[in-house]
């Protein structure tokens, strides 16, 4: 193909607009810009939290004074101004309550402008919602009735009052505030997120999920995710989460610990479609999250599901330590990138007890400009016997611009051990596009086409409402690229 | 009272070329509907060039000539727009696509079209209730459908699932080129069955072919042979005998004694 006909064909496609781009006129109550004790405090007296949680708190922020932002990753980072950041930003006159009558209506139409009912009548029923809306969580649907079933489903700051024994147990335990430069962070100022706790014995009746919305300007969000499946007992969880378009990137840096007791299972899947900065890489969210799960019992499971379609940088690593005898740790991963985003992602299996299974499936997409890295780790500790990985890694380059890198490290310490790595690159072919062509299929939705089923082992893992939305996004987020 | 197109595709003096090779040379071909077209001549002749130029493989640079197609300007449009207007191609080298499946590729293709008829996209049940229909055609595996598209066929197989793409999406311009090449005998036949039951007297077959095998199986109306970029010979099928028995250098010098 000449250059001037792929000129043609781009020039032809007329880029979607990120549709969440748009922000929401509401009141805020808002910290001073900047991060200090003082402001450390504030976060934690506007939540009314207890002495021990303002404690960990200030003992992370004085870790985090210690530390350099990381260096060993696969692009280059501008250098983020800490003290630019405002640290807390709530919708003004909240009152979390039981009733969402008393929730600002503007708060639900938002909501609802993004396909989030909060509304009784037109909730998703099946599906239990925790709606964040920059620091704060603002309504739990279906909380009453899950807590019938003895399952804890609320933010994290109301889980402080309500349940404090157990967060105290659990918050820092898979990630310590000592892990790394963002979780650090992420202890002294997190703001909300949700808190899950399933009893023993028990197969949660709905699909649970947090839907997280930055909306003020020049703020960070950083929230934190706990839940706790106990022995026997079972979780999917989902997380959402959609930003409005700026010209300044804006730091998103969370954590989330899962913990899994003997035979339980937890099932964590996210789309992520934070805004991804325009064509040239000029605004987006910086996406820099630490999530890792413990198969603390036996026969302990606990899967991550990505699609990852936003931000302008998207770092993290789900993570499985397996500890438990006979625990499986899995990840499945659609990450895109277009334009000038970057992607460094990847997974780490920590292989500790004995009979343990672990399986990576990666998709990468890149397109544009942009840069796509798998970075996992597989390790065998010295006394996991008979520990099984299997990974495939898989790169889809689309156009001649983008670029897409591996790094896997295999570290084995027992003989014992069988890991497998499997890895492929493929292009978008021009002869696929035109046999579509020739079947009457455009080159958008052929492009759609190809890269759903490129990622399709991926989506079949993803809760049914969501695998429908899932590739709608992908669909969308690649428009523009083919060339 | 609508006055039908009488000539279906009428290509006038083609001109084309491939990075500055030329290769159809003055190509003019009309055909009605109804009528089944053999092209047929010695390697190097053009005949992929012209079904890649008629289907619009961008590649290919038309340099003179016109191609009109139910009254329209061919080359106007673009290769996703002539599909829906009922000209299919089917491919030499069929490619494979991972991860898509024949059924979903096909679910897409014929809503496709319908969305461009400003039709509603077909039932689920009548969608399945059509293709369980057309793969008799061909008596098409079911187990290859659920399958990614070519992926893993044998050649055989995919040219049969070619023939099943083309019953499915019902075209009126069907451009086959050298569906024969690498098929035995069997595939052949159920391949040339599947065609036959096709044709109607609304649509029109162009048949490429460098072998006179498969025309004892579809019978064409006409036969061309091309050389050198231009069609210098016409006539019925006892024109293919003729070149099965005395091949294609007659026809060449024939072409240099009169030029």
């Amino acid at each position: 193909m000449s250059d001037t006909q792929e000129v043609d064909i781009i020039d032809q496609v007329v880029s979607q607009e990120y549709k969440y781009g748009f922000s929401t006129d509401i009141e805020m109550e808002t910290a001073p810009m900047g991060l200090s004790e003082d402001i450390v405090r504030f976060i934690s007296s506007k939540k009314n939290e207890p002495e021990w949680m303002l404690e960990w708190r200030l003992k992370a922020y004085r870790y985090w004074l210690t530390l350099e932002e990381p260096n060993w990753q696969n692009f280059k980072l501008k250098p983020i101004n800490y003290q630019d950041i405002i640290y807390y930003a709530a919708p003004k006159e909240r009152i979390k309550l039981d009733s969402l009558d008393q929730v600002d209506p503007e708060l639900l139409k938002t909501f609802e402008k993004l396909g989030i009912s909060l509304s009784e009548q037109k909730r998703l029923s099946g599906v239990a919602v925790d709606a964040v809306f920059d620091s704060v969580s603002i309504a739990t649907t279906f909380k009453d009735q899950l807590y019938e079933k003895g399952v804890i489903f609320c933010a994290i700051s109301e889980a402080l009052h309500e349940h404090p024994e157990l967060v105290k147990k659990y918050i820092g335990s898979v990630v310590p505030y000592t892990d790394n430069y963002f979780s650090a962070l992420n202890a002294a100022v997190f703001s909300d997120g949700s808190f899950v706790y399933i009893p023993k014995g028990v197969r949660c009746p709905m699909e649970l999920s947090t839907y997280f919305r930055i909306n003020a300007e020049n703020t960070g969000q950083f929230e934190r995710t706990l839940i706790i499946a106990d022995d026997n007992s079972y979780v999917s969880y989902l997380e959402g989460c959609t930003a409005p378009m700026r010209d300044e990137n804006q730091l998103h840096a969370a954590v989330v610990e899962l913990i899994a007791m003997e035979k339980a299972e937890i099932k964590y899947s996210t789309v992520q479609n934070w805004y991804p900065g325009d064509k040239d890489g000029k605004g987006g969210i910086y996406n820099f999250v630490t999530k890792r799960g413990s198969c603390e019992g036996a026969y302990s499971k606990i899967s991550w599901t990505q699609v990852e379609t936003g931000s302008a940088i998207t770092w993290k690593y789900p993570s499985c330590i397996l500890k438990g005898d006979y625990s499986t740790g899995e990840f499945f991963s659609v990450a895109v990138t277009n334009n000038r985003q970057i992607a460094d992602t990847g997974t780490k299996m920590i292989h500790i007890g004995k009979h343990t299974k672990s399986r990576i499936v990666s998709k990468g997409i890149s397109a544009g400009k942009s840069h796509n890295s798998y970075r996992g780790l597989v390790k065998v500790n010295k006394r996991a016997e008979n520990a099984r990985n299997h990974t495939q890694c898989d790169s889809m380059l689309i156009g001649d611009r983008s670029g897409a890198h591996t790094f896997p490290y295999i570290e084995i310490n027992n003989k014992t051990a069988q890991v497998e790595h499997e890895a492929s690159t493929s292009k978008i072919g021009e002869d696929q596009i035109f046999y579509c062509n020739q079947r009457g299929i455009g080159t958008e939705e052929a492009v759609g086409l190809i890269v759903n089923g490129f990622c399709k082992e991926v989506l079949n893992q993803l809760p049914m409402e969501f695998a429908v939305e899932a590739q709608k996004l992908l669909a969308v987020s690649l428009e523009g690229s083919v060339g | 009272m609508v006055h039908k197109q009488e000539k279906m595709l009428s290509i006038k003096d083609l001109k084309a070329e491939i990075e500055g090779k030329k290769i159809l040379n003055g190509l003019s071909l009309e055909v009605k509907a109804g009528e089944v077209h053999a092209i047929m001549g010695p390697n190097g002749a053009g005949k992929s060039t012209l079904s890649s130029v008629l289907a619009g493989r961008a590649e290919y640079e038309v340099t003179g000539g016109t191609v009109t197609y139910e009254g329209k300007n061919l080359l106007d449009m673009s290769p996703e727009d002539r599909a829906r207007e009922g000209l299919f191609l089917a491919f030499q080298y069929p490619i494979e696509i991972p991860g898509v499946s024949t059924t979903n590729f096909l679910k897409t293709a014929v809503n496709e079209k319908r969305k461009y008829l400003g039709l509603d996209p077909m039932e689920a049940t009548d969608f399945l209730k059509m293709m369980r229909e057309k793969m008799d055609y061909v008596e098409m595996d079911k187990s290859l459908i659920s399958r990614s598209l070519n992926e893993g066929f044998s050649g055989g197989e995919k040219k049969r699932s070619e023939v099943f793409q083309m019953a499915m999406l019902e075209p009126k311009l069907c451009i086959m080129d050298e569906t024969d090449s690498g098929l035995d005998i069997d595939a052949l036949r159920l391949v040339s069955n599947g065609v036959n039951k096709l044709r109607n007297k609304d649509n029109a077959f162009l048949v490429i072919t460098h072998y006179q095998r498969l025309l004892d199986y579809i019978v064409p109306d006409f036969v061309h042979v091309l050389y050198k970029g231009r069609i210098v010979k016409s006539g019925d099928k006892e024109l293919a005998k003729e070149l099965e028995v005395k091949g294609y250098d007659w026809i060449k010098q024939e072409v240099e004694a009169n030029s």
